[in-house]
């Protein structure tokens, strides 16, 4: 694949985190390094186990493979591979895909002289997957309480494991989640229209810029955020979602067994009016 | 460097606030069904042990000798336990002292001390219709209550009301026009789990045969007559059995498809169920409210009715599942004279 002319001075040795220069090269556009290789060979293998996983269902149809985790009467142990323990070497492939995949950003943003602020947002999905997997099955006792790999079969657990609760809209962590979620789609779409807006001008005129940007929105509610700001506000609000949610779930079972209406009993119960 | 710490300070306040209202892992888990889909319960076992200990039922009395004449032939005006013997008689009687009487009125608070055939007093009354219902549930409603049976304690526990009823409750009067109903919304009543789902379910779906289910078999059914209200009623009555059994909706259910027969039995029990608190309310305790006094009426003039929780008293089983008939097999069906 061709490279582009000014790219090549970005291609410099060095910054990697472990291995020196072994694996610090490029293979076309993609740059390789060590944690390049581990993404690659996790990723292959847990590829093939969940192939293998599959094969041993009664079905290839894509939407209902199903790759479940161990009965719960394994708790914290392995399990055989068909009852669960495909599951476990499937997970420990995942995590080491996904935080390889995070590594090699690192290395990555210190060869370009940047922060690490992709691999810090990554590394919120990849908290957000071990919750689920790891940090809850953990803490209830028994793996288990691992959500299962399969389209309809993850959203039977998700089902589920919602009206264990009674009703999840309740979940308090669950309401500050869905409210970031919403915000950064409110957040993101006045952005992208405000970009838009400013670099579509009538025929014939120039294009606007930021100042224009920001009196828009002072004229409208009176404060414009600014140009970092709004991707500083971003990241806090898409950020700020994944990890509410992941609180959300890690809550529901180790920190409460109830339906979550009834968690707001607190509320009623303050002394002042009780 | 100040607004780090303020910050940290914030975090560590928030979160401690935040977990003061829950609980400790690890919670006690059990799997019913394949695993993976989440079916079952996850529980606080410290909660289990406390609504143990608080659901005992009381030791019972030594049994009495079955044989001899019949309380029919003894005593006067015995309508529904005259197939006892006098032994049996004399144990029921003092069993349900111990069971529902004020300690200070002990026998008089049904009877008329001077003549305990007298039918005067309304409890005396309440009591017949009461022994004639738990008769009928211990041999009718088997569907419900299996070989566990049920005593006058299963609801009473040592009252004479059982504490968890319904009355129709109207809330606070509302205003005119949209707001002359809010459809008992939003009052956050522990009977249905502190929602703000309907507070009472019960009058429509347990002491009438309203229709619980609301969703239709087929995917984008056209023509399905039932509305959002209806969805919530049934919603707010399944948290009402949640809350009432100390159970989640797994317990019952498979939430991927609330209506299928194919989950766990528990469904079947329950179904019968929730027709056997019809049964009782409809036949049995509704006809009463005529003969109650008005301290014992709600603000709409009805009388207490029961629920799930009224016997279950948030255990799947009430009290542990402990075999209440075994002890009192004379408030099963009739039995031959040996």
């Amino acid at each position: 694949m061709a490279m582009l002319s000014f790219e090549a001075k970005y291609r410099v040795r060095g910054g990697t985190l472990v291995g020196g220069d072994l694996f610090d090269f490029w293979v076309g556009p993609f740059y390789v390094g060590f944690f390049g290789v581990t993404t690659i060979f996790f990723t292959f293998l847990g590829t093939g186990l969940i192939f293998w996983g599959a094969s041993l269902g009664d079905t290839w149809n894509i939407w209902k493979i199903n790759i479940a985790p161990p009965d719960l009467k394994y708790g914290l142990g392995f399990a055989p591979l068909a009852e669960g323990g495909l599951w476990q070497l499937i997970t420990i492939c995942a995590i080491g895909a996904f935080a390889s995949w995070a590594l090699r950003q690192v290395e990555i943003s210190r060869k370009l002289g940047m922060g690490l602020h992709i691999p810090v947002a990554f590394s919120f999905a990849i908290f957000a997957y071990v919750s689920l997997v790891v940090i809850r099955p953990l803490l209830m006792g028994a793996w288990g309480h691992g959500f299962p790999y399969g389209i309809f079969s993850h959203l039977d657990w998700v089902s589920n494991v919602g009206y264990q609760y009674l009703h999840f809209h309740y979940n308090p962590a669950h309401m500050i989640a869905v409210t970031f979620f919403f915000t950064t789609t409110l957040a993101l779409s006045l952005h992208g229209a405000l970009v838009l807006s400013a670099t579509n001008p009538p025929k014939g005129e120039a294009v606007k810029t930021p100042e224009h940007e920001n009196a828009f929105f002072r004229d409208i509610i009176g404060y414009s955020i600014g140009t970092i700001g709004i991707h500083r506000l971003g990241l806090f609000l898409a950020l700020s979602a994944v990890f509410w949610s992941a609180v959300c779930i890690v809550i529901s079972g180790p920190f409460w067994t109830l339906g979550w209406p009834e968690w707001w009993n607190w509320w009623l119960e303050l002394p002042i009016w009780r | 460097m100040r607004s780090v710490s303020t910050c940290l300070t914030a975090l560590v306040l928030g979160s401690a606030l935040f977990l003061a209202g829950c609980e400790r892992p690890p919670p006690a888990a059990d799997q019913i069904g394949y695993r993976g889909t989440s079916m079952g319960s996850v529980t606080n076992p410290r909660t289990l042990e406390m609504r143990e200990a608080a659901n005992r039922p009381p030791e019972a009395q030594p049994a009495a000798d079955p044989t001899g004449p019949r309380a029919s032939t003894i005593y006067q005006n015995v309508q529904v336990l005259g197939d006892l013997s006098e032994g049996e008689f004399i144990r029921l009687m003092a069993s349900m002292t111990e069971w529902m009487a004020p300690p200070d009125q002990s026998c008089g608070y049904c009877h008329n001390l001077e003549n305990m055939a007298d039918e005067s007093k309304y409890q005396f009354r309440v009591a017949r219709q009461m022994l004639v219902m738990t008769r009928s549930l211990n041999t009718d409603w088997k569907s419900h209550v299996g070989e566990t049976g049920v005593t006058c304690y299963t609801c009473h526990r040592g009252n004479p009301q059982p504490q968890a009823t319904f009355k129709l409750d109207p809330g606070p009067r509302g205003a005119g026009g949209f707001t002359a109903s809010r459809q008992g919304q939003n009052f956050a009543a522990r009977s249905v789990g502190s929602t703000s789902l309907p507070n009472d379910p019960f009058t429509q779906l347990l002491a009438y045969a309203g229709e619980i289910r609301v969703n239709t078999p087929t995917a984008l059914a056209a023509g399905n007559p039932r509305t959002i209200q209806d969805a919530e009623l049934t919603y707010s009555l399944m948290i009402h059995m949640s809350e009432g059994l100390g159970v989640n909706c797994t317990f019952c259910h498979n939430s991927q498809n609330f209506g299928a027969w194919n989950g766990p039995p528990q469904r079947a029990t329950a179904f019968h169920g929730i027709r056997m608190v019809r049964d009782i309310n409809t036949r049995h305790v509704q006809p009463l409210a005529a003969i109650l006094p008005p301290e014992r009426l709600g603000p709409e003039g009805d009388n207490a009715k029961v629920f799930c929780a009224t016997c279950h008293q948030a255990q799947p089983k009430p009290m542990g599942g402990a075999p209440m008939l075994r002890d009192y097999p004379e408030l099963g069906a009739p039995r031959p004279a040996p």
